[in-house]
């Protein structure tokens, strides 16, 4: 078994770099941030990485490892026992320095969001079974690995046109809530862009958090705005019976 | 945002025992293709799919004889379960990676064709998914109906192995239909809270919800009930193909 193990860290900024390569002792249940720091401490005390608890839970380590976007904190390095190591900065989102990127684009998108919308005040009654669908959205800890696989994103730059798949699992967690009473359909169908997805579920792939995104948050959503927008025999009942569907529509706010 | 960072592999690396990237949608291509060619052989050139007591899948419900034809019967019969498959949403990942590259794998860069023409997303059509489930389950009816006349032959009950063929395939397919999402959103999943449509008091769970439950439990394997449905269905009219071909003879267990 090697003593060492191989990393080759990209170096450089929005004009451009390359792949450094770092030789770092190997311990037993090493992590690729682990290597990282140690080639921080002892090598390359200028290079750039983000993180912060280094337990899975900010999500600040997101890094495209051997081109897999994965954090970095929770992938060890004796899954690439005899290999070297490439270790890149999310591919989707514009680089700062080596391994941060500028993630700012997603916090604009989460504005854009209208908030949790009760109706009533608190405290609420629901019932635990209603709300455990979207308990599982909640484990969503903003890594936006999610962001990064998408290739609506990733390859087509539709930054503009679609918001991710982050932001299609805050819409769910809202709209599927028992006590939001906000209209958010034909925000997921138009400025949201969720007939961009084509489902092919990178985003759960990658999710660290193991949330299910696609099958139980985009897809669902997709379901909804087709009840709303592409099902003609339900809107001629829906007009029939005088529903309207907009009933829980109050202003976002 | 326009700029992107482009450092980085255009794909990803294998690594140590796990599968590469390209082994599944190159699977689908096969798998379709070949699914393809033998349906359209099938459907094109044959116009019986009844061995005694056996009905072909591609055959049933018998919908040209209902209006009397006796040319590519199978035609009325086999665009139903295409739809229903062309639209669904597990399909949709598997045929958007392997025929379209959109993308071909997570995290592989896309064709450079790609990037010159306008991404507009997935067809719409593909919305009228929950129409295709009704389809799928009239046809569904039919193969179930199939199943009971595959275990009574002439002298009577008994079972072969061209029943038992018909039995897991009606089974597999079950379990497909029922684990659609469409069927998903349409038993409960449209809900944004049960306990206020029930008329036992908040605390009493509906009906709908146990059943959204155990669609949700099957849709987490609907992929699966896909890909195990297609083979099904193929073998089972392949197995029906070759005893009216005389290459085979049924095997009766008892």
């Amino acid at each position: 078994m090697a003593e060492e193990f191989v990393l080759s860290i990209f170096r450089g900024d929005a004009e451009g770099g390359e792949e450094v390569e770092y030789h770092v002792p190997r311990i037993e249940g090493m992590v690729v941030l682990d290597a990282v720091h140690h080639v921080q401490a002892h090598d390359a005390q200028d290079l750039a990485v983000r993180w912060n608890c280094k337990a899975a839970h900010c999500g600040s380590c997101s890094a495209e490892i051997n081109g897999m976007p994965k954090l970095m904190c929770k992938t060890r390095l004796d899954e690439y026992q005899g290999e070297t190591v490439h270790i890149q900065p999310m591919r989707t989102f514009p680089i700062i320095k080596d391994l941060v990127t500028d993630v700012s684009w997603n916090y604009e998108v989460a504005k854009k969001i209208p908030a949790f919308n009760p109706g009533v005040a608190a405290p609420f009654h629901m019932q635990q079974w209603d709300v455990d669908r979207i308990q599982e959205f909640h484990h969503c800890i903003e890594c936006f690995l999610c962001q990064d696989v998408c290739h609506v994103l990733r390859d087509h730059h539709e930054q503009d046109e679609y918001y991710g798949p982050r932001f299609m699992v805050k819409m769910a967690e809202f709209e599927m809530h028992p006590m939001d009473r906000a209209d958010r359909i034909p925000q997921i169908k138009n400025e949201g862009g969720i007939g961009l997805c084509n489902v092919t579920k990178c985003c759960t792939t990658v999710c660290p958090q193991h949330i299910h995104i696609t099958d139980n948050a985009i897809i669902p959503l997709k379901e909804r705005v087709a009840d709303r927008y592409y099902d003609p025999i339900r809107n001629f009942f829906r007009k029939l019976g005088g529903k309207d569907e907009n009933a829980k529509q109050e202003t976002p706010t | 945002m326009a700029q992107a960072s482009q450092p980085g592999l255009n794909r990803p690396k294998t690594q140590a025992g796990k599968m590469p990237y390209w082994v599944e949608p190159v699977f689908t291509i096969i798998a379709f293709s070949g699914f393809v060619i033998y349906a359209l052989w099938e459907v094109l050139f044959h116009n019986m799919g009844t061995y005694h007591n056996y009905v072909s899948p591609f055959f049933s419900p018998d919908i040209a004889g209902w209006f009397g034809l006796h040319i590519l019967t199978a035609l009325y019969v086999a665009w139903m379960p295409l739809i229903f498959r062309f639209s669904c949403y597990y399909y949709r990942k598997e045929y958007y990676r392997a025929f379209s590259f959109h993308p071909f794998g997570c995290a592989v860069t896309e064709p450079k064709s790609h990037q010159t023409r306008h991404y507009n997303g997935e067809w719409k059509i593909n919305n009228l998914h929950r129409y295709t489930w009704f389809l799928a389950v009239f046809v569904l009816i039919f193969l179930w109906k199939d199943v009971v006349q595959g275990f009574i032959f002439s002298n009577g009950f008994g079972v072969g192995i061209g029943s038992l063929i018909l039995l897991i395939n009606a089974i597999l397919l079950t379990g497909y239909t029922f684990s659609c999402h469409a069927w998903r959103n349409m038993i409960g999943g449209r809900k944004d809270c049960f306990s206020c449509t029930t008329t036992h008091g908040p605390k009493q769970k509906p009906a709908s919800y146990g059943i959204w439950q155990r669609v949700s439990a099957l849709n987490v394997f609907h992929g699966w009930w896909a890909w195990a449905s297609m083979f099904s269905v193929w073998i089972a009219d392949l197995y029906v193909r070759l005893l009216m071909m005389g290459v085979i003879h049924d095997v009766r267990l008892f």
